[in-house]
């Protein structure tokens, strides 16, 4: 199992360092809407302070479901899935392999965000940068475990990239509430998030045994 | 054929919703006191209540006969799964509909996120995806194994959405349900409440029943459809 995953989260990076295609366009989308609540809501300093985490995680919730849009996009259109499929390796490899890629793009687009996200929102991300960081992989986690075995769901239907958001928005509403609320712990705003960082922790465990679980449903013919 | 066994049994469950609905209808106009505080906009809360419990309900079949489907594959399963979300989903909508009518003049406003709020909202769109993702997959076999997984995830999901959100709104203010269950209902009221329940559920089951028959039905249209095109190969290859 451990062979098959390194193979596959190995094979995503790979693909990914070359085209660069999930990232920079989580990316893109990401500040894209940043920029749009900026001139949408024309908040004065105070405000963009207290409401910063939550520009930050819808920003990233709609950029990241387009890196995660990819993830089985990929293996479709190259008629990959199939090769996937007839693989004697055991299927919770495939999916490990692919939710740590996820895991890997995510944080890396949140951390591509954050210097622009403290310029447009003078918001002081360097106070508790590790607890911030924490919330990130926390967060990206959960995004991913359910997103990666959505992605994977999505990639099957007619209406691929409304079908993943569709899904994944309403399941991920937990992780979104405990995203927003540490992170405006790790920015100072709020004294107090351990019920949240627990959360965060219960539904990443969930979610990840939930989708190993599964995902050998999703993957057949 | 159990065609008619099932038919009977439709018909004995219409006569059920239609009896308790009508018995429902006239306890909520001329038996149940008027509320003394909210006044006759209470009384929606006799369709409300009952409707909020088949939906969740509803969506609790959809998590058991998914769970079931993946054990057996059994398209049996499938189509049950399917009409359980379908209308589970249709209740739901019910409700959404009929709590703001009663919370804007009790509340003052048509919507507050207030966690039962919140999380009926939540569950709703959860089910209307699946039932968007049932409808965006062709092949019957692929539909019914990725649904069942979405049954199964959305499922697991609500008590994590249920503890999210009630944290969330622990920090706010709450607005009171006067008339809640239990404590303080009128008798007359709680029987009501039982009869209008008893109606419900009778309609949901009917509902229910008539969805599974109709996918059954399509299926069987389906396979005499493929026969019949295999039929008339074998004729033209013959001549």
């Amino acid at each position: 199992m451990l062979k098959t995953m390194a193979a596959i989260l190995w094979k995503d990076l790979k693909i990914e360092l070359r085209t660069k295609e999930s990232m920079s366009a989580a990316f893109v989308f990401s500040v894209l809407v940043l920029v749009i609540f900026n001139f949408a809501l024309d908040l004065d300093t105070a405000q963009a302070r207290r409401l910063g985490a939550g520009f930050f995680w819808v920003a990233f919730a709609f950029g990241g479901t387009l890196a995660l849009n990819r993830s089985f996009a990929i293996e479709k259109e190259s008629g990959c899935t199939r090769a996937l499929m007839l693989a004697p390796v055991d299927r919770s490899g495939i999916y490990t392999g692919k939710f740590l890629a996820n895991v890997i793009f995510l944080v890396a687009t949140q951390v591509l965000i954050l210097p622009l996200f403290a310029v447009f929102f003078d918001v002081p991300v360097g106070n508790r940068l590790g607890t911030l960081l924490l919330v990130f992989v926390l967060g990206a986690v959960g995004f991913s475990s359910v997103g990666t075995l959505f992605s994977a769901i999505a990639a099957n239907t007619r209406m691929r990239e409304l079908m993943l958001p569709v899904l994944l928005l309403p399941v991920t509403i937990p992780v979104l509430l405990a995203a927003v609320e540490t992170t405006s712990y790790a920015l100072g705003v709020t004294d107090d998030a351990s019920f949240w960082f627990k959360l965060l922790v219960v539904y990443d465990v969930v979610f990840v045994t939930v989708g190993h679980l599964v995902f050998e449903y999703v993957l057949e013919e | 054929m159990a065609m008619s066994g099932t038919k009977t049994g439709s018909a004995i469950l219409a006569l059920i919703a239609l009896a308790t609905m009508l018995a429902g209808l006239a306890m909520v106009g001329f038996y149940a006191p008027v509320e003394a505080e909210q006044g006759v906009v209470q009384k929606i809360f006799y369709f409300h209540v009952p409707l909020a419990w088949n939906g969740f309900i509803g969506f609790t079949l959809v998590f058991v006969f998914s769970f079931i489907f993946l054990v057996t594959r059994s398209r049996k399963w499938d189509i049950r799964a399917h009409a359980a979300a379908e209308v589970g989903v249709l209740f739901t909508t019910l409700v959404l509909v009929t709590g703001p009518i009663w919370a804007k003049p009790i509340w003052g406003i048509w919507w507050t996120w207030d966690a039962r709020l919140t999380l009926t909202l939540v569950l709703w769109l959860i089910y209307v995806a699946y039932l968007m993702l049932r409808h965006y997959v062709d092949s019957p076999d692929k539909r019914a194994t990725l649904s069942a997984v979405v049954g199964i995830v959305g499922f697991i999901d609500v008590p994590l959405v249920y503890f999210a959100i009630r944290w969330w709104r622990t920090q706010h203010p709450q607005p009171v349900i006067a008339g809640g269950e239990g404590s303080g209902l009128d008798p007359r009221m709680a029987a009501t409440l039982w009869v209008c329940l008893a109606a419900f559920t009778a309609l949901y089951l009917y509902l229910y029943r008539r969805r599974v028959m109709l996918e059954e039905t399509r299926d069987e249209v389906d396979d005499l459809h493929r026969r019949f095109d295999e039929r008339g190969h074998k004729t033209q290859g013959a001549a």
